[in-house]
């Protein structure tokens, strides 16, 4: 590596200095857009007592699930964590501790912890369990309680494509929480489907900029469909 | 006749307006999309960060980068638009989405909802509904009147845990069309066929049930 080059040779150099009890933050929205082998890497690694900032929770044999029967999560902080029964079974024994926390709010969490910002107010779960032990206030006559930022060790991020700098462009909806992820890690580790040289991206059209990228890996994918549902093709719109 | 999970979903669709941005939740709402009125544009929000939602693909069609919120497999629509899980919430928080349609185990005379867990058996989070009940100011809940044991769903007091407090004005069942307002349950419409004794019988909330309720129409 030198000066902006973000480019890492493997999958081990990419996940260096993840140890045990870390926080780690990853983007994605069910199986989209999740960086699969950096979780194969953790899974490889066999990190343990490791907090988890994700949206969900993967399935039983991919994403982040696979972490779960070594029991190298300990706690995962989540909107929705169904789809999953050795997740259920560990939360259900007291394994494995759960903060559930709405979709927007998590993605905000996220936002304004890597932009240095260490709270927020916001209505969503004013008067609801998420409100619980939290400080509550009013504008203009609403009601809204304080969310604190969150940051993480580690950032574990899927893009489509990358220049070596680290500037990257997501594809559709697997963006979802990755630009995020990527702003709130103290060590942002990005795998991509496709490096170029610097300048041949539009800078225009980056959706994340090299700035908060540290570590870039280019992978192959899977990409498995968590829900496949189609339309027979000869039906029109 | 108590309508069916299409009827349910097909007066939602007459609440529609041109030129709405709607978001629609897993299950009865979705199928809201199926009943738009000929003529009538309307963008569907799904809000893993995507806007103008299409129709599901073929299986040609099919791409693992475009799901929705249902982690299905989904089209874009002509004039969609990309976006980040924040930049998703910011439009519904900042109450930018015009309707928005979602499920309920729970509703009471407060406009209280409960849609996200039943201590014990469902645990499996909230995802959006919080955000999406606390942001929009616009919000049908679609539900069954009453459990299969006939036990109301509209109650004085939600007794699950809260997804929102005071912030549901508006529910169609299986029965009936409802507003809450002042602390009460207010017939408006009544599904054809279904009487207003039957409706009062399932509703353990105070109900209010002023001059002729109409039946729906479809």
């Amino acid at each position: 590596m030198a000066g902006f080059d973000k480019v890492v040779s493997s999958y081990e150099e990419a996940m260096a200095g993840l140890s045990d009890n870390m926080t780690v933050i990853s983007g994605g929205f069910g199986l989209c857009g999740i960086a699969e082998n950096l979780i194969n890497e953790i899974q490889r690694k066999g990190t343990k007592g490791l907090t988890f900032v994700s949206n969900n929770c993967g399935v039983d044999d991919f994403g982040l699930g696979i972490l779960l029967p070594n029991r190298q999560i300990k706690k995962i902080i989540a909107s929705y964590v169904g789809e999953n029964a050795e997740f259920e079974r560990q939360m259900m024994a007291g394994e494995l501790e759960v903060e559930l926390t709405p979709q927007g709010t998590l993605a905000e969490k996220m936002r304004a912890g890597g932009a240095g910002i260490p709270a927020f107010f916001t209505a969503t779960g004013y008067g609801t369990p998420v409100a619980e032990g939290k400080e509550e206030r009013q504008f203009n006559g609403r009601d809204y309680i304080l969310e604190e930022s969150i940051t993480g060790d580690f950032a574990i991020v899927k893009a489509w494509k990358a220049d070596r700098y680290g500037n990257l462009v997501f594809r559709k909806t697997a963006r979802n929480f990755n630009p995020l992820a990527a702003t709130a890690g103290k060590i942002t580790v990005v795998e991509v489907e496709e490096i170029v040289e610097p300048g041949e991206l539009d800078p225009d059209q980056i959706h994340t900029p090299g700035i908060y990228v540290d570590r870039l890996i280019q992978g192959t994918f899977e990409k498995r469909i968590e829900q496949r549902t189609v339309r027979p093709s000869d039906t029109e719109a | 006749m108590a309508l069916s999970r299409e009827q349910i979903a097909q007066r939602v669709a007459q609440e529609l307006q041109d030129g709405y941005y709607v978001n629609l939740g897993i299950g009865i709402p979705t199928l809201v999309a199926n009943y738009v009125p000929q003529g009538m544009e309307v963008m569907l929000q799904s809000e893993n960060g995507l806007l103008g939602m299409g129709q599901f693909p073929t299986e040609e069609e099919i791409d693992a980068d475009l799901i929705n919120a249902g982690k299905q497999t989904v089209t874009m629509a002509t004039g969609a638009s990309i976006f980040d899980s924040a930049e998703s919430f910011a439009m519904i928080r900042g109450g930018h989405v015009d309707l928005t349609v979602l499920g309920a185990f729970e509703v009471d005379v407060n406009g209280n909802i409960a849609s996200y867990m039943i201590p014990g058996k469902l645990i499996k989070g909230m995802g959006g509904a919080m955000d999406l009940v606390a942001g929009a100011d616009n919000i049908i809940v679609t539900m069954t009147h009453a459990s299969k044991h006939g036990v109301s769903k509209l109650l004085s007091n939600c007794s699950l845990p809260l997804t929102g407090k005071g912030c549901i004005k508006k529910v169609l069942t299986d029965l009936a069309l409802i507003e809450i307002k002042e602390g009460k349950f207010h017939l408006l419409e009544r599904a054809p066929g279904v009487s207003v004794e039957e409706i009062k019988n399932l509703t353990e909330g105070e109900l209010v049930v002023s001059g002729d309720i109409p039946e729906m129409t479809f």
